[in-house]
């Protein structure tokens, strides 16, 4: 028996810590619990003003329990149709845009020139935050849902690009290499080594994204830019909440019917 | 017809992977390449058609300097070579059909190959070739939903329907069964005596070498160590390949009884 392993044998054994020194480890714990309870410290409460807060609170948990879907039956539809029909375009433009972005953003199959400029598309569009572009396209463009379908495909744009350059970087080289084997054309080995690859990760995404700008739309609406979300400030500011409530009502209803319907695609497309 | 001329590749790293290796394979005949891991089998095979650079030297088939074409030609000369992969590489979400035909794609327009609208020749040579395989059946089928072997087979398609004069195989065994790994090298094999195809194969399996090839070339730090006939394959040679070990069980005998059981199958 070799003097190394007779000095470990009856010893313990114990994982190695993720960081070696014990006084770095302790010091980082330590900061850290110092800093969660100073945080804590500085959050003031008006108990005051909660207590007050608490009626206007429970009158709008109440509107739940009686939705008014018909005094502002004609402005819901119409907010909700300029909503989805927002939706639906704003995908369907952000995602045809964004195909090409994402095979110019991976680095495995980009050449670094085209990689770096559609990285810095990616890069701005995810910078900046939906509300801020639409306050801006809102200027631009007017009121409407003209700035909130522009909106929406810039920031279908940056998130759909990027998980898809990152799906096609991890995937299988040895499939892409066989078709690029065969003396197929660029366009050929895309549509044969690599979508195939990449495609029901695309399908989920789109559909997931659908989703997203559909609540976003909702959102966009409180600053100017259409659909649902106007009609909804609208009930907010006239304290409707009945009408506010069957506006959330349907929009909840719509997201999960929309999260149902990409469950049954991704199984199919696997 | 394929001659190699002082191709070295080194990599970015630094790695010589291949050192001034000269090399010629006439038409027709199957060569395997053997050498330990990292010996550059796989960065030989692929600096031919050119999925690596090679660093430097010539790279001639039928006299054309593969390694000095531009990206256009490059491919009109991929199409005379046909790849055989380890792990098969078959683009696992399209059909058995999708897999053949996409040997194809050096010969065919974009628009035809997006649309899958093959010309009836080629459709009637992908079918042939399955059935020559005996995976006709299994056309329609999705590749991921097949063995090993069968996936082997699709990808001996594939590189065949290119109608190439030379094959370039790497580790066509390497994930199989012993019984299916002969299968494969026979048939690889036999299809090339049929179609008077020159092959190089890489292959781990000495003794499968031996057994299916009429020329063994071994490969040991980028530089060859041994070309000849397999039974050559001395134990010393070996070792000057792979380095000390006992090779008695390794080489294979020449009459060996089980070869002939399963060619009468």
């Amino acid at each position: 028996m070799s003097n190394e392993l007779h000095d470990l044998l009856g010893k313990g054994w114990k994982k190695q810590p993720f960081i070696k020194r014990a006084w770095l480890r302790w010091s980082i714990y330590a900061g850290f619990v110092a800093y969660l309870v100073a945080a804590f410290a500085t959050i003031e409460v008006n108990w005051a003003r909660v207590y007050e807060g608490l009626d206007r609170g429970a009158a709008f948990v109440m509107a739940f329990t009686r939705p008014d879907f018909v005094s502002r039956a004609g402005d819901i539809w119409t907010g909700m149709a300029e909503s989805i029909v927002m939706t639906v375009a704003a995908s369907v433009v952000g995602i045809a845009i964004s195909i090409p972005i994402g095979l110019g953003a991976a680095r495995n199959i980009a050449p670094l020139p085209v990689y770096l400029i559609c990285r810095g598309i990616v890069a701005i569009s995810r910078a900046l935050q939906e509300i801020i572009v639409a306050i801006l396209l809102v200027a631009i463009f007017g009121f409407g849902p003209l700035a909130g379908f522009l909106t929406l495909s810039f920031a279908t744009i940056g998130f759909l690009s990027k998980l898809l350059a990152e799906d096609i970087e991890s995937m299988d080289r040895a499939q892409a290499e066989a078709i690029r084997a065969s003396g197929a054309r660029w366009m050929q080995w895309i549509n044969y080594g690599v979508q195939p690859q990449v495609m029901p990760r695309l399908i989920g995404l789109s559909m997931y994204r659908l989703d997203i700008n559909f609540r976003e739309s909702a959102i966009l609406g409180l600053v100017g830019a259409g659909g649902i979300g106007a009609t909804l400030n609208t009930a907010f500011d006239r304290y409707e909440y009945d009408t506010a409530a069957a506006i959330l009502i349907l929009i909840i209803v719509i997201v999960m019917a929309l999260e149902y319907l990409s469950g049954v695609i991704r199984a199919r497309v696997q | 017809m394929l001659r190699l001329e002082g191709l070295t590749k080194t990599y970015k790293t630094g790695d010589q992977a291949l050192k001034d290796i000269d090399l010629e394979v006439p038409k027709g005949q199957v060569m395997a390449l053997i050498g330990p891991s990292g010996a550059g089998k796989s960065t030989l095979i692929r600096c031919i058609n050119r999925l690596v650079e090679p660093t430097s030297g010539k790279v001639l088939l039928d006299g054309t300097d593969i390694a000095r074409l531009p990206s256009g030609p490059l491919r009109r000369a991929r199409r005379e070579m046909g790849m055989i992969f380890q792990e098969y590489a078959l683009v696992e979400r399209l059909t058995v059909m999708e897999n053949v035909l996409s040997g194809r794609l050096g010969y065919v327009g974009f628009w035809r190959s997006f649309t899958r609208r093959y010309q009836q020749a080629d459709v009637d040579e992908a079918f042939r070739l399955l059935d020559r395989v005996g995976l006709l059946a299994m056309a329609d089928k999705r590749a991921d939903e097949l063995s090993g072997g069968q996936r082997q087979r699709v990808g001996i398609c594939r590189a065949l329907i290119q109608n190439p004069k030379l094959l370039l195989v790497d580790e066509p065994t390497a994930s199989l069964d012993p019984k299916t790994s002969r299968q494969i090298m026979r048939l690889i094999c036999e299809l090339c005596a049929e179609r008077g195809l020159a092959a190089i194969i890489n292959i781990h399996d000495v003794a499968l070498a031996q057994r299916f090839v009429s020329r063994v070339v071994g490969l040991r730090l980028g530089e060859i160590a041994f070309d000849g006939a397999p039974d050559g394959l001395t134990p010393e040679v070996l070792t000057s390949i792979y380095g000390e070990e006992d090779w008695e069980a390794t080489i294979e005998k020449v009459d060996d009884p089980e070869e002939d059981i399963e060619a009468a199958e």
